[in-house]
């Protein structure tokens, strides 16, 4: 039996949160269960849908083992140094998150054009960006890339200078002690970063849909599928994606739980 | 042995100016002085870790100021251990090793000798992140020893400890100097550990070296009025000496030997104060034997045997310590109108 009355502002602060978490979960909810088993099954069959999750899958994948070798170094540089226009190099980093997404497509697409020379040379290299997977990693790393950085940067603020240090005293080069003490203490985070980024990167259409509306990843294909023949036509595809996205991340927090004690 | 030759560094919101200090071959070294003033700093100077814009930085006669902090020797224990967590305490312990080129047999013995002497032989498999304070300091010792430094530095090793920790691990400190004889730069703001274990010490604020001696030296003779307050001189003045007098504002106290004329600080310990009831003629009264200055009590608070006792005047505010017994038996409370006698041996003159 409890002997004081709850506070009102308590109280209403959890009123706020179950409205916030019925306004998430209703939609999710009630989409999951509109589609019947015969229609998962069906979907399931589907050449076309399968493909374009796998694709979703693999070049979302490709985004953030890219981030995580390029983005780990900038992050470690970021969280140690400080520098002049620091700031303004961390905002730069922030910017993808901001832009709307279509304008990140036309961006991309301008620079990778027959008119910009870094297109003609790109051109000449045999790299082509629109309607192939190249530009859609290469979308879904430029959207992806802040949440890495924060994950990583966040991550080896956490680790003391001190221990950095203490290593150097020790014997340990500046690479010794990164990879024997602060990436010990940090690969949590940065798997937590490969998560996010894969997550940014998988929920991307705006910017995608105007590089590549072929080969079409799964958010596409569902627009595709909603607008030329309805709603209950294209929630199965979605459900399926839902399902295969939760399950992998699912997975990966699981691998980068932290140790017990 | 360290050699610091004009140490310059200069930082966004602190600089260190003109450090020159040396710790002899063997010696316990305590850099003593208040939080901030840039003792970590000097610390890290040392051990490579901190970019420094002027000056030479020797260990055992030799120059390493443009070397790599893992190529200088150096052993550094931080105040809060700096263990890594991702390994146990015997890895701790180890961590350095692979970087050195003794013979296996010989590096055994070293840490098998320091473990029982550290008294860390039950605790290699245990996790240091389940250690005491004093267990994961002594981890920190053994792992900075093991390595067989040329030097080592401590960085407030005490400071973050429970009292009870803190006596163990000093002693140990002690100990371990001793039966190592490796030259020991400690940094501490506690003038107590200082005493404790200093061979030699030093004062800083601000960046700037103050006065360098032994304990003896700076306990009785400091020669700044920042080291005078430091080791308790709570009493100090600005005053022009004449003769055998120092005149301060409205006063004049008579000194036990004459000073050279000029201008500086007069300063005495609140103990040397013996507060009297006031006599009828105020004023300042000398007669070369015992000066006495005219106050007022302001605060008392007994702590224990002895009380502290804040007095103002006119001019300025004393401090005294006075025998709790006498501070009841003169009443003394807030408003009444005392004399502190002060004798003028224990006067202490800077310029």
């Amino acid at each position: 039996m409890r002997l004081s009355r709850p506070d009102p502002f308590i109280g209403l602060a959890a009123a706020c949160s179950l409205l916030i978490l019925a306004f998430i979960l209703l939609p999710l909810v009630e989409m999951i269960t509109q589609p019947t088993a015969a229609d998962m099954a069906a979907a399931a069959r589907d050449s076309d849908a399968v493909r374009a999750i796998w694709l979703s899958m693999s070049t979302s994948l490709t985004a953030g083992i890219i981030a995580l070798v390029l983005g780990t170094p900038f992050a470690y540089l970021l969280a140690r140094r400080s520098f002049p226009g620091k700031k303004l190099v961390e905002s730069a980093v922030d910017l993808p998150i901001m832009i709307p997404h279509p304008v990140i497509g036309i961006a991309l697409l301008s620079l990778a054009g027959k008119n910009h020379w870094l297109g003609r040379t790109m051109a000449e290299a045999g790299i082509r960006f629109m309607g192939t997977t190249t530009g859609i990693v290469a979308v879904m790393l430029f959207v992806g890339l802040p949440f890495f950085i924060n994950a990583a940067k966040a991550g080896f603020e956490g680790v003391p200078v001190r221990m950095e240090k203490v290593g150097r005293s020790l014997g340990a080069t500046p690479a010794g002690a990164f990879f024997r003490i602060t990436l010990p203490l940090t690969w949590r985070s940065i798997v937590v970063g490969v998560i996010m980024c894969m997550a940014r990167a998988i929920s991307e259409f705006g910017a995608i849909v105007i590089v590549a509306y072929h080969p079409m990843v799964a958010p596409v294909m569902i627009y595709e599928r909603f607008t030329a023949y309805g709603l209950k036509y294209s929630q199965p595809v979605a459900v399926w994606l839902i399902l295969v996205c939760l399950l992998l991340f699912l997975l990966l927090r699981l691998f980068a739980r932290p140790a017990k004690g | 042995m360290i050699q610091i030759k004009d140490l310059n560094v200069e930082l966004p919101s602190f600089s260190l100016a003109h450090i020159d200090l040396e710790v002899a071959l063997g010696q316990f070294f305590v850099l003593l002085g208040p939080t901030g003033a840039g003792k970590t700093l000097i610390l890290e100077s040392i051990a490579g870790l901190l970019p420094i814009t002027h000056g030479e930085i020797w260990i055992n006669g030799s120059d390493v100021t443009r070397l790599a902090p893992e190529q200088r020797g150096i052993g550094i224990v931080y105040q809060d251990s700096a263990l890594f967590p991702h390994l146990n305490v015997r890895a701790n312990i180890e961590f350095g090793l692979r970087y050195r080129k003794t013979n296996p047999k010989k590096i055994q013995e070293r840490f098998d000798q320091l473990v029982v002497s550290l008294g860390l032989d039950h605790l290699l498999q245990r996790s240091v992140t389940h250690l005491s304070g004093g267990e994961q300091q002594r981890v920190a010792l053994a792992r900075a020893l093991v390595v067989e430094p040329k030097v080592l530095l401590l960085d407030e090793p005490l400071s973050a400890l429970d009292p009870n920790f803190r006596e163990e691990i000093r002693d140990i400190l002690k100990q371990l100097h001793a039966e190592t004889g490796i030259s020991v730069l400690m940094v501490t703001h506690d003038f107590g550990e200082a005493r404790y274990l200093a061979q030699r010490i030093s004062i800083i604020d601000q960046g700037r070296l103050q006065q360098t001696g032994n304990a003896d030296d700076i306990f009785h003779r400091p020669e700044t009025p920042f080291v005078a307050r430091f080791v308790g001189m709570h009493n100090i003045y600005p005053a022009t000496f004449d003769g055998p007098v120092a005149r301060l504002e409205k006063d004049t106290l008579w000194l036990a030997s004459p000073a050279a004329s000029g201008t500086g600080h007069v300063a005495f310990r609140p103990e040397d104060v013996k507060l009297k009831v006031a006599t009828h003629e105020a004023g300042t009264h000398g007669n070369g034997k015992e000066n006495s200055l005219p106050a007022v009590v302001a605060s008392v608070v007994h702590q224990g045997v002895f009380s502290d006792v804040r007095l103002r005047s006119k001019t300025r505010q004393l401090r005294a310590i006075a025998p709790t017994s006498q501070v009841v038996q003169m009443n003394l409370s807030p408003g009444m109108p005392v004399c502190c006698a002060i004798a003028p041996r224990s006067l202490h003159v800077m310029r």
